[in-house]
């Protein structure tokens, strides 16, 4: 409509997060980790199958929190990569017989090349255009899964069921006790290697970009490699987790991986505190347990009823677990005194 | 003469750096005046807080009425016209519209469009390009602009901030003499913050210095102009 | 050839419910910086709202007027109560909140009304066009309306004082202010517009696609498709690019071999995708300098 050219200048896109509340203290996390290892003991089969799927959604969201909080590039198609590692995990079981755990670093290396790809055309896009196409990718992949050519693999719209494995070294405990401490030890694992990276010097590159990227490039950050680094690494841990679930829940289908596991894994990491690395697994709680509390409270309004706890969450804490986290270490700390 | 504006113990903070360290100063009706300091010393500050565009805490009064709590829009429609810093032109829309906005708030219609000939008198350019985009403009232009479009409101206070920034300086010269017009013929205070102090000086009768957040100087012009450190560390010479 | 030339027809009259919705998208991102992901259902709800009239006996015209007057309250108060408090907030919790919004208007479109698909009239009926055997006299009609809100919308921005209020408000909100503009309220009446536009958009489809109350899902991608690669600051762009998205997906689902219906909207959205890495501001959008 008019020639001229619209000049913005560019806000911050994501906030920051101080680097020194990107975690919880040693003790807290430790205690984290004591009570996690003990939930098997204490809990029947079901809701141990849960905190498995907690953890695993969890890597998924602590992925997103890399990319978004990290490096400040908005995606809603973690769903897609997510669901390239369920497939390949699949495939590679079912079909050629790989050992399962040899599954997950393959599924991961795997996501980690697509996602750095698609992180080069996403070079050209920022906000609200990222966002989109992300998105795209999220609402095209379960059609893609569909296609008929790679039926022979992906087994089509039906999808493939995959065996669950049995503890090794016929140790005496149940498959799903047995997986969760798996899930348990590859998630400290990826915890504690996300921690270092963001506390590194590429960790630093990243949110240099996600502040401004504009100085970070005048400062001699290659901005291109770190952002397309940045979604190859955040492809490649939720491909983990993509894996993982798909041993889990020992299924695979197209639908199972539409827009709308891209959009929870999103809310998941809002209320969780974008860029706040355990605020990850509060969000998968969320996400994971309150559409059956809504559903509780009403079967046929469980959508509304989600809607709306997701509204007093975004009204009451808008920066999400982490605000909770900072207002009861200040509570704590004056009770010190 | 009667104080249109009335500044007490005015403090303006941006997140939790304090920038204004209690200001206070009045100004008179009809008086042209000029808050002059260096860079950062907070005179774009205090005509923001003065807007209420920055958090700020103490008393300003306007006419009597107070305006700290009252939002941006409701104290422009009070009749204080505010030219911020980079003149803050709608660059996508035409001279024309940016005028028109400049009267949003006003019902007249015949006298808006007579007053929209009387700036075309003040500012010949503006005529010529009263079609074209207003970012097509030069800066001169766009200053000229951006003065018109405040004085649309029918202001009984103009804020002018820095308004030389970036012209050459014949064009700062010919501003000057229509805001001295201005005042003089249309009766509209004027409050200039400038860091050319030579001009500014020549221009007002009252001016006040401001360093780091505080007024360390007050008084009439040319008593200003005429003063030794003034003189030393703002003019020059 | 004729196949060709009917596949681009036919495009075109999809396209003219892509351009409709677009519309209501870049309405909404003109005042808010935002996609609203909520503004297929609010205008599914809507279209329930006028369907709901009409079985209660009220003419076809009087339910269409009744309805976009309702969207348009609907739609400020919506802003005024849920996200004028989110203004301050940071960018992704506004998301979430049009995500729960959206959550929460389709369940309750469910609940109402149930998910049974029901038919919805058009007042145009289902004629051959002039005749001729391209297109219906409901999809001539959908363009026209189309065409005739474009024109409405362009009237009421250029010559109209809030017109001129809300594109210098969107433009550069302080300096709206400083001319005394009240730039939330100007925000809310974006908020009401697309929400007015939207319903006429939902009222026009309906007899296409059936109204039940996930009517909207596919048609708001393609309309985001629409807007974006319209340039999301051109309500022009967001019609034309709305008609594009409809002829690039029939051309699509002809000419490509094995794409059958499945890769149709994937195929589409690759192309945007493409066309946004090309010109990120879209056909017509005006080109964005970022300043530091």
């Amino acid at each position: 409509m008019s020639a001229a050219e619209e000049v913005v200048t560019e806000g911050q896109a994501v906030e920051a997060v101080p680097k020194r509340a990107m975690t919880l203290g040693t003790g807290t996390s430790l205690a984290v980790l004591v009570l996690l290892l003990a939930v098997p003991l204490f809990a029947k089969n079901f809701v141990v199958f849960q905190m498995t799927m907690l953890l695993i959604y969890g890597v998924a969201v602590l992925a997103l929190n890399i990319l978004t909080g990290g490096s400040g590039q908005f995606s809603l198609g973690q769903s897609a990569f997510y669901a390239i590692g369920a497939y390949c995990a699949a495939i590679l079981i079912e079909q050629y017989n790989v050992n399962y755990a040899l599954t997950i670093p393959i599924a991961g290396v795997l996501c980690f090349a697509v996602g750095f790809l698609f992180g080069q055309p996403a070079l050209r896009l920022s906000g609200i255009y990222l966002a989109l196409a992300t998105f795209a990718l999220a609402v095209a992949m379960p059609q893609l899964l569909k296609l008929n050519f790679l039926e022979p693999w992906t087994g089509g719209v039906q999808g493939q069921v995959v065996d669950k494995p049995d503890a090794p070294f016929g140790l005496p405990i149940g498959q799903d006790t047995w997986l969760y401490y798996f899930t348990l030890v590859i998630t400290v694992a990826i915890y504690i290697l996300s921690v270092n990276l963001l506390r590194s010097r590429s960790g630093r590159a990243m949110m240099s970009i996600r502040d401004n990227e504009i100085a970070a490039s005048a400062m001699g950050v290659n901005v291109a490699l770190y952002k397309t680094l940045a979604f190859g690494v955040s492809a490649g841990i939720t491909g983990v987790a993509g894996a993982l679930g798909a041993i889990a829940v020992q299924f695979v289908a197209p639908d199972s991986y539409t827009y709308a596991l891209a959009i929870q894994l999103f809310l998941g990491m809002v209320v969780g505190g974008v860029g706040w690395l355990p605020g990850s697994f509060i969000g998968a709680a969320f996400i994971i347990f309150v559409p059956n509390i809504a559903e509780s409270v009403s079967k046929g309004l469980s959508g509304a009823v989600f809607g709306v706890l997701l509204f007093l969450v975004i009204f009451l804490v808008p920066h999400g677990a982490r605000q909770i986290a900072i207002a009861s270490q200040q509570l704590a700390a004056r009770f010190k005194r | 003469m009667t104080a249109m504006l009335n500044v007490k113990d005015l403090r303006a903070y941006y997140g939790q750096v304090q920038a204004l360290h209690g200001l206070s100063f009045s100004l008179n009706e009809g008086s042209l005046t000029t808050l002059l300091g260096a860079n950062g010393a907070g005179k774009t500050t205090t005509l923001r807080a003065i807007c209420n565009m920055v958090r700020s805490t103490g008393a300003i009064e306007f006419d009597g009425q107070p305006l700290l709590g009252r939002s941006t829009e409701n104290i422009v429609r009070l009749g204080i016209a505010h030219v911020p810093q980079g003149r803050g032109t709608f660059t996508s829309l035409t001279v024309e519209e940016n005028l028109q906005l400049g009267a949003i708030t006003r019902r007249d219609g015949a006298a808006i469009v007579s007053d929209i000939e009387r700036m075309y008198e003040h500012f010949p350019v503006l005529k010529q390009r009263h079609t074209q985009q207003a970012g097509t403009l030069s800066g001169g232009e766009q200053q000229m602009l951006a003065v018109a479009r405040a004085l649309m409101l029918r202001p009984r206070l103009m804020l002018l901030d820095e308004p030389s920034f970036g012209l050459a300086p014949l064009v700062v010269r010919d501003l000057f003499k229509i805001l001295g017009k201005i005042n003089r013929e249309d009766k509209v205070t004027i409050l200039v913050v400038e860091q050319n102090a030579q001009l500014a000086l020549e221009l007002a009768d009252q001016a006040y210095l401001i360093e780091t957040g505080r007024i360390v100087m007050a008084g009439a012009a040319k008593d200003i102009a005429n003063n030794e450190d003034v003189r030393k560390s703002y003019l020059g010479y | 050839m004729e196949l060709f030339i009917n596949q681009i027809v036919s495009g075109i009259s999809t396209g003219a419910i892509y351009a409709c919705i677009g519309l209501a998208i870049v309405m909404i991102y003109q005042a808010i910086d935002h996609l609203n992901f909520a503004q297929g259902e609010m205008a599914t709800f809507s279209t329930f709202i006028s369907w709901q009239l009409m079985q209660w006996g009220m003419p076809y015209w009087w339910a269409f007027v009744i309805t976009i007057a309702f969207s348009f309250v609907g739609g400020i108060a919506l802003e005024r109560v849920l996200f004028r408090p989110l203004a301050k907030a940071p960018i992704l919790t506004n998301v979430a909140g049009f995500i729960a919004l959206f959550s929460i208007i389709n369940s309750c479109s469910g609940l109402i009304w149930d998910f049974t698909i029901k038919q919805f009239p058009t007042p145009f009926g289902d004629a051959p066009f002039l005749g001729s055997q391209l297109i219906s006299t409901h999809q001539a009609g959908m363009i026209g309306v189309t065409v005739l809100m474009l024109i409405g919308l362009y009237l009421f921005f250029t010559y109209t004082r809030i017109g001129l209020a809300m594109r210098a408000a969107a433009a550069l909100p302080e300096s709206a202010r400083l001319v005394g503009i009240n730039t939330s309220w100007m925000i809310a009446l974006g908020w009401g517009m697309a929400a007015g536009i939207g319903s006429i958009a939902g009222i026009l489809i309906a007899p296409v696609v059936f109204l039940e109350p996930n009517m909207m899902l596919g048609v708001l991608v393609y309309g985001f498709a629409a807007a974006v690669l319209g340039g999301l600051t051109s309500p022009l762009g967001a019609v034309v690019g709305g008609f594009l998205v409809g002829i690039v997906e029939n051309l699509c689902g002809t000419y490509i071999p094995g794409a059958g219906n499945e890769l149709k909207l994937p195929i589409a959205l690759a192309l945007i995708v493409c066309v946004l890495i090309v010109k990120p501001a879209g056909l017509l959008g005006r080109p964005i300098i970022k300043r530091v």
